[in-house]
């Protein structure tokens, strides 16, 4: 289990809406939440629930109506060098090897290159994709590619490790094994995680608590603490409850 | 302006399932040999009908002289020293013109394509010039510059700015936004970003724009030789047809061709240099 000093984020009152044909629409409400350090939060929803908004404003990508976001304390404004976003797509750059493109957000950052391939190649190996690195992103398959973009963002060392449905264009099999994957990487790396996805079971295979957010405008957004040894067990009893309660979240059930 | 200058020819290797030599080496032989008779065949066989009809007298051999005389006339010419400097002259006035137009194209296209006030404010401009024959205003460009090197440079530089100018526009503005977003999450700079994200991912495109203006550049070169020059390759064929120097005329065409396959091979293999990555045969 991680046990990280910073990486601690409070929302306090966020509320953001878009102009959608002419009137606003509210996506998020009013929220409260503190994400502990090192803990893994999942962000359900139904689409329009403002799932992905919430994940770009913690990225600084998008700034809040009101309310705002702090990170240990301290108010977020604009991108930081304490978090790492993995998007839905891999957002490899073409031109770069599998060991550049790791290496990408360390020298943007100004590191020396040697010590950024360094660092490179161990988070390239910790992906499983050693073997690859003098590779280009199009040689790879879908989900080497995201494992690329994974390991990229673990290079650069955030506290806060953002991911927007990072597994949500992958099949389902290499799914499977993809969640396997961030469930390791989560709990060797001492980071906090915070992931959206629309994959129930993903959500309780991966997290500590979940977050629901409403699926009609204003209401109440739900936590759910999903208390399960770890690694988890989809068929178990236990886990299957879970599952049932978050889709009658939903009213599905 | 034709496309078989710049679209490359596609190769397809038949892949040998097994290629151990020995008893497969006839066979292999026999391979390249219908590869090259099947790229080449045709353009042989054009040659091999020209060279006999010429030579026995199916066409006029005073107007199509059979390939052998132009071959003569070509190395008369070259070994001789006369077509060499009409090869430096026009070598000089299209590089001159090329290289200026690269110096202002892609940087201009490079500042366009990323801001879009400037390139709105000078997208209308641009589409009539682009769309104004170069050859129409060789004429104004004359009255500007005199009949001299500046005004036939300066043709060839406006007809090959803008394929260039425009594919380094448009290259720029195909780059995924999704990269840079990517970029920005680690804390690029404007100026980062562009280096490591824009710039790079507008080349392939720039090429394109290369070898466009390559084309051209060849083009407008002769079309300014012909009119008021005293030397180079465009007035060579004008100069050799007057003077009836019916084989003269035509080494003058081979090497004009000629020099128009070595620019595009040239930048085709700069850029699959350059462009690794996006190289499917890699």
């Amino acid at each position: 289990m991680a046990t990280t000093s910073g990486g601690e984020v409070t929302i306090r009152d966020l509320s953001k809406s878009f102009t959608l044909g002419g009137r606003p629409l509210a996506v998020l409400r009013t929220l409260n939440l503190d994400i502990r350090s090192g803990e893994c939060l999942v962000i359900v929803g139904a689409s329009g629930s403002g799932k992905t908004t919430l994940l770009r404003i913690l990225a600084g990508l998008e700034a809040a109506d009101s309310g705002g976001v702090a990170i240990d304390g301290k108010p977020v404004h604009g991108v930081g060098a304490e978090r790492a976003v993995i998007f839905q797509e891999p957002r490899l750059l073409p031109w770069l090897t599998v060991l550049g493109n790791v290496a990408f957000g360390l020298e943007v950052r100004g590191v020396p290159k040697a010590e950024a391939e360094d660092k490179a190649r161990f988070y390239t190996a910790l992906v499983g994709l050693a073997e690859f690195s003098d590779a280009y992103p199009r040689q790879l398959s879908g989900g080497m590619a995201q494992r690329v973009g994974i390991a990229r963002a673990l290079t650069v060392q955030p506290e806060i490790l953002l991911l927007d449905e990072p597994l949500g264009a992958l099949d389902a099999m290499t799914k499977i094994g993809m969640q396997e994957e961030l469930a390791r990487i989560w709990s060797e790396e001492n980071v906090t995680m915070v992931m959206v996805t629309h994959d129930l079971e993903e959500a309780i295979y991966l997290a500590d608590r979940v977050l629901i957010l409403p699926r009609e405008k204003g209401g109440p957004a739900r936590l759910v603490n999903v208390e399960l040894p770890r690694p988890r067990d989809r068929s178990e009893s236990r886990f299957v409850r879970y599952r049932e309660e978050l889709l009658r979240e939903f009213g599905l059930h | 302006m034709s496309l078989q200058h710049i679209e490359q020819p596609v190769t397809i290797n038949a892949r040998e399932g097994r290629t151990g030599l020995g008893a497969d080496f006839p066979r292999l032989a026999n391979r390249t040999v219908v590869r090259i008779l099947s790229r080449y065949g045709i353009l042989i066989g054009f040659l091999a009908i020209w060279q006999v009809s010429s030579s026995a007298g199916w066409v006029n051999a005073a107007v199509l002289p059979p390939i052998d005389t132009i071959v003569t006339a070509l190395w008369n010419g070259l070994a001789g020293g006369t077509l060499l400097g009409d090869i430096a002259i026009s070598l000089q006035r299209a590089g001159l013109a090329f290289a200026a137009a690269v110096a202002v194209a892609i940087p201009l296209g490079l500042f366009m394509g990323q801001v879009r006030a400037v390139e709105t404010a000078l997208d209308p401009i641009l589409q009539v010039f682009r769309q104004t024959s170069a050859l129409a205003l060789y004429p104004v460009f004359i009255l500007l510059l005199g009949l001299g090197e500046a005004s036939k440079v300066f043709v060839i530089f406006w007809a090959t700015l803008f394929p260039l100018l425009l594919n380094t526009i448009s290259g720029v503005k195909q780059v995924d936004p999704k990269l840079l977003e990517m970029a920005r999450v680690y804390g690029a700079t404007r100026l980062t970003a562009f280096r490591r994200v824009v710039f790079p991912g507008a080349v392939p495109s720039i090429f394109v724009g290369l070898r466009l203006s390559a084309t051209t550049a060849l083009l407008l070169l002769i079309a300014s030789e012909m009119i008021g020059a005293n030397k180079g390759i465009g007035f060579q064929v004008m100069n050799a047809q007057y003077n009836f120097q019916i084989p003269l005329m035509f080494a003058a065409i081979v090497i004009l061709a000629g020099l128009g396959l070595i620019a595009n091979q040239g930048l085709v293999s700069l850029q699959r240099r350059l462009c690794r990555w996006s190289n499917p045969l890699d």
